[in-house]
């Protein structure tokens, strides 16, 4: 009885450290986005305004200074992952997985079919996960998530966005579907996937974020460019020969058959 | 007072008919005819769904209310307050954990599992019908803690609890109510008035309460809220999460006076990490929220307001103003910008005169 052996069995195992890799659009999430570079993104006309009157010079502002990507950017930061897993005691059932970057916040993803918070309780950079395995693909549910951006370029992605992603695990790749809805900014659903490798060797560091005035400017200013005024937002579309309509985004530039609307004079 | 309050009622129900997608999903958080508890840290809880947002403070002094809500639901406010007095009362008192012996922590053993004490404090923000509404009835239902010379003189001195306000909104609600118009009553008013800011005079449930005047902001009326110990603030209209701010220019409103505020706010806040947690802020309307989400909803106020500047500074007319759409990249957050345009134009104007 004592040599006898208990058939184990459980869903893919996504704990490990992860080391980012930049198989897909390299150029957007490394050097960082050009401005007026809206090509494949669904959005509408008050997200194109919000990008076009965006002053980088925003994130010199104290509030801004050591903010971290939302839930749904945060895959494509150039930052190393570590996702942990939350084992109860008693049960020894996975409750929840614990997803950590260099410059994130914790964020947990639970498993235990717990209910999301009310509508009118806190939002986070991180929101609030719940997850249900598919198969070995976990698939996500976040919610409660803060306003944030979609490029780094000034499109924002509002705090009344939803996301979906889809963990898929093949050996020691890791690849995450992540499906944004936002009713606020999105005309439909946006979605990209990225991919991460598991490294033996890797540790996350702790990224202490320090305060500091970067800029000395009167109390109050707040950094914006005046509808109409930005002059740098055909650059884009110039240096790669885009029709400057290409480069405005919107549902359309998603799709392939977009190629050939653009061939055609 | 019925007619009154039927006439509010009818108000908001037409408001709600004439909104468009986004601010009906915003209200989504105020179901109506529900008042819902949400802990926030420490003896700070969040009511909502009576009107605008009403903080209470529970423990072993009493309760604080800031703001009251409509009118009409004084009784589901007043059932939500017993009962988070008598969770307090059977769970015992959340303590702040001040690492040194105090009177704060004495009393933090000493009241556990005593009775639930009554309503002692109310704070009023501002003077809107949807945050002084159910000042009569909660009052009513609390009690003044006194003593010495004002008991012996005074012998209904006791009675109810404290209500305090920034003088305008003692003025303003005592006033004479416009033609066919039923007046405030007395027992709504404020009791006790300040001008530029007041503290508790002790330590209530645990912590100094601090009360700051925002001049020329939503009203010119308008008072934040700090729990200092538990780092809690509650906002008023200054700071709502459902709409552009409601500037109320006939009640002494104001757009620099609003993005003061939203300043201030911020200076007072601290981020626990990572620019989220740490300050919790309390807003007049919708979610629970921190400094980064004030920060946002600065952001937006003060970018709308330079861009209407630069067209009164061009001579744009309100309807040019209008026309351009300045408010076109916030509009599906916040609904309509077109009162705002309006209010932040005039106030421009005015100050500009």
């Amino acid at each position: 009885m004592a040599g006898a052996s208990v058939p184990l069995f459980g869903q893919i195992d996504f704990s490990g450290e992860w080391a980012p890799r930049f198989y897909e659009d390299q150029p957007e999430r490394v050097p960082g986005p050009e401005l007026g570079d809206y090509l494949g993104l669904p959005i509408n006309a008050a997200a194109r305004m919000r990008a076009d009157t965006w002053d980088a010079s925003l994130l010199t502002l104290p509030e801004w200074q050591c903010r971290p990507h939302g839930a749904d950017y945060i895959w494509r930061g150039p930052s190393n992952l570590t996702i942990t897993k939350e084992v109860d005691p008693v049960t020894r059932e996975i409750t929840a997985f614990h997803a950590v970057w260099l410059r994130s916040v914790d964020r947990p993803v639970y498993l235990d079919n717990r209910p999301h918070p009310p509508e009118y309780a806190n939002h986070t950079w991180a929101g609030f996960t719940t997850a249900k395995w598919d198969g070995d693909m976990l698939t996500t549910y976040v919610t409660h998530l803060k306003e944030g951006y979609i490029r780094r370029n000034g499109v924002p992605r509002s705090d009344l966005a939803t996301l979906t992603e889809h963990w898929i695990r093949h050996e020691d790749f890791l690849t995450v579907v992540t499906i944004v809805t936002d009713p606020v900014y999105l005309t439909e659903p946006f979605i990209r996937s990225t991919d991460y490798q598991l490294d033996l060797h890797q540790h996350v560091p702790p990224y202490p974020c320090d305060i500091v005035e970067e800029v000395d400017r009167p109390r109050g200013v707040v950094p914006n460019i005046l509808p109409g005024k930005n002059t740098f937002l055909n650059e884009f579309a110039q240096r790669h020969k885009l029709p400057p309509e290409a480069a405005r985004g919107g549902a359309e530039t998603m799709y392939p058959e977009y190629q050939l609307k653009m061939q055609k004079p | 007072m019925k007619s009154k309050l039927l006439v509010f009622a009818m108000a908001v129900s037409l408001g709600m008919a004439q909104q468009s997608a986004p601010e009906r999903r915003a209200e989504r958080v105020q179901p109506a005819g529900e008042v819902h508890i949400l802990h926030v840290r420490g003896p700070i809880y969040m009511l909502v769904g009576a009107g605008g947002n009403i903080t209470v403070s529970v423990g072993q002094d009493g309760v604080l209310l800031v703001d009251t809500g409509l009118a009409n639901m004084s009784d589901k406010v007043l059932a939500a307050v017993r009962q988070l007095q008598r969770e307090v009362a059977a769970n015992g008192v959340p303590n702040l954990h001040y690492g040194a012996e105090s009177l704060s922590t004495a009393r933090v053993i000493l009241d556990t599992n005593a009775p639930p004490k009554p309503i002692r404090y109310i704070i009023n923000t501002h003077v809107h019908a949807d945050h002084t509404g159910g000042n009569e009835k909660l009052a009513k239902a609390g009690r003044t803690l006194t003593g010495g010379n004002v008991a012996g003189q005074l012998a209904d001195a006791s009675e109810g609890a404290a209500i305090i306000a920034q003088q305008a909104v003692l003025d303003r609600m005592s006033a004479k109510p416009a033609t066919n118009q039923p007046a405030i009553p007395f027992d709504a008013l404020p009791t006790e008035t300040f001008h530029s800011d007041m503290k508790l005079s002790a330590f209530f449930n645990g912590e100094g309460v601090h009360i700051i005047h925002m001049p020329a902001a939503h009203t010119d009326g308008d008072s934040i809220v700090y729990f200092r110990g538990s780092d809690v603030i509650s906002a008023g209209d200054v700071f709502v999460t459902t709409s552009y701010p409601f500037l109320d220019l006939e009640r002494g409103g104001g757009i620099n006076g609003e993005i003061d505020a939203l300043n201030r706010i911020l200076d007072l806040s601290i981020a626990e990490f990572r620019l989220e947690g740490g300050t919790m802020v309390i807003p007049g309307h919708g979610r629970l929220c921190d400094s980064a989400d004030v920060a946002y909803y600065r952001d937006m106020v003060t970018i709308i307001r330079d861009r209407i500047q630069d067209m009164i500074k061009h001579d744009m007319t309100l309807e040019q103003v209008k026309a351009a759409r300045p408010t076109l990249d916030y509009d599906p957050r916040y609904g309509s910008g077109e009162r705002f345009i309006e209010a932040v134009y005039r106030s421009l104007s005015q100050a500009k005169k």
